[in-house]
């Protein structure tokens, strides 16, 4: 008799599907770009373009796929993925529609939840930005005006104040340790910045999750604020 | 052909990629939306999920629209429109451009049109350098969820802390790395303080919103509450910027 798949065995298939077509179609840009307008790249620049990106890109790509997956969920992990934006937007947005619906993310409520924010987030995405190429040039003077500058520029700060009271309120006793070591790490040593921020949250995750387990295992985190 | 980097067959080409991407998101929302009743979860509670991270998601978006007028002055339009609306990152899109344009000579910013060779060598790059995630989550995300629902049934409580440690420790980061300018107060600039303000009248709007539904029990100040600080808090980065520049 043929085993019924349960949902997440539907997700799984779909997810799989759904992300390796999407790749080959990406693929298939540069290649039809240059079949059409009969060029082929320029295979010095190719080489030289991919080992100066590539290598470092891999390997926070598969730290980040790693980290993320059971943030986001399988539904959202695999839109996420192929839609971008993961950590200033997508995993933000899950968080938050996890806390408004207060379910917990390893539910199927949650994988419901998460998929229907990340879903939602991507497809508002994408219609603005469609909305923003067909009208560039009117826009472009707006949204390059001086004055709104500095908001385009603080957009992390403004989404992760609202979003670490929300959060870290309801976990404090987990989250002092990690907070402190981060504002250390940060405050110290300058190469760490903007650009190297996507490397420091699998640091930071598994050394909450240590803190966590020494923590649970102390029997501190059984009252309330405390997960 | 004759090519140019605005050349509307490049936005065709580009609008295929962004509907199919459009289409998994659409599938995607579908199919949850329908389990999401199946488990008998309310209707208006999924409507109200579905409009919050709309919201919320507006403000990024235009952010991520501003990107795109940046990358689109050395690679026209089309190109950066594909490579926003898909994975990638104004930082990452830039650096992948910036690296491939130097391997041939170029500088980003001023390469005053690009050939055909030269524009499909950089989205190239720019596609392959970013592609692991595509094909890494359907090689490893079923594993990995099956290890999260062992541990859930090996131990219930600590499944649930071990999802919020996760957050937290993404939240601690991204918290850290608000304050990592702080120390340009001891160069006698003050222009280190601007994300931290910044963050804290988010955090303070988000405080107050909460104080604000409690006492008046208005359930949409609680939905809406962090689309709210987020906004807020980038607007308030003007004036901040204003004061400690």
């Amino acid at each position: 008799m043929k085993k019924e798949l349960t949902y997440m065995d539907r997700v799984h298939r779909w997810g799989i599907a759904w992300n390796l077509s999407v790749m080959v179609i990406l693929l298939m840009f540069p290649v039809a770009v240059g079949l059409i307008f009969g060029a082929a790249p320029d295979l010095n620049g190719l080489l030289m373009g991919l080992l100066a990106t590539a290598p470092m890109y891999w390997a926070v790509g598969v730290i980040e796929t790693i980290t993320f997956i059971p943030m986001l969920g399988a539904g959202g992990s695999y839109l996420s993925f192929v839609t971008g934006n993961i950590s200033n937007l997508k995993l933000p947005c899950a968080i938050n529609a996890l806390e408004q619906a207060d379910v917990k993310a390893n539910s199927e409520e949650g994988e419901v939840v998460s998929t229907i924010a990340i879903a939602v987030s991507s497809i508002v995405t994408t219609v603005i930005i469609l909305f923003g190429v067909l009208l560039i040039t009117p826009l472009t003077p707006v949204l390059e005006a001086p004055v709104l500058a500095p908001a385009f520029a603080q957009i992390l700060p403004a989404l992760f104040g609202g979003l670490g009271v929300a959060f870290i309120s309801k976990n404090w006793r987990i989250a002092i340790a990690p907070v402190a070591l981060m504002l250390i790490l940060f405050i110290a040593i300058p190469a760490l910045n903007s650009s190297t921020v996507g490397i420091m949250v699998p640091v930071s995750v598994l050394f909450t999750l240590g803190v966590s387990r020494i923590l649970y295992k102390k029997g501190l985190l059984d009252r309330e604020g405390q997960a | 052909m004759p090519f140019s980097v605005n050349s509307p067959i490049l936005f065709l080409l580009a609008g295929i990629c962004i509907a199919a991407v459009l289409a998994q998101s659409v599938f995607f929302l579908a199919k949850a939306w329908k389990r999401g009743r199946e488990i008998g979860m309310d209707k208006a509670k999924l409507r109200q999920i579905a409009v919050t991270a709309g919201v919320f998601t507006i403000a990024p978006a235009v952010a991520i629209v501003v990107s795109v007028i940046t990358l689109s002055k050395d690679l026209g339009v089309a190109l950066p429109w594909l490579r926003l609306s898909v994975v990638g990152s104004l930082s990452y899109e830039t650096i992948a451009a910036a690296n491939s344009l130097s391997a041939m000579g170029l500088t980003f910013g001023q390469t005053g049109g690009l050939t055909a060779s030269q524009f499909v060598t950089v989205a190239s790059v720019m596609t392959l350098s970013i592609m692991v995630g595509i094909w890494l989550v359907p090689v490893i995300c079923k594993r990995m969820q099956k290890g999260v629902v062992n541990l859930e049934t090996r131990d219930r409580r600590w499944a649930d802390i071990f999802s919020s440690a996760m957050f937290i420790g993404m939240i601690s980061a991204f918290v850290g790395y608000v304050f990592c300018d702080v120390s340009t107060i001891f160069h006698g600039s003050a222009v280190g303080l601007i994300p931290v303000c910044v963050m804290a009248v988010s955090a303070f709007i988000m405080i107050a919103c909460g104080l604000l539904m409690k006492k008046t029990g208005a359930r949409w100040l609680n939905d809406y509450a962090l689309p709210i600080s987020l906004v807020l808090g980038m607007a308030s980065a003007i004036p901040i910027t204003n004061w400690l520049s």
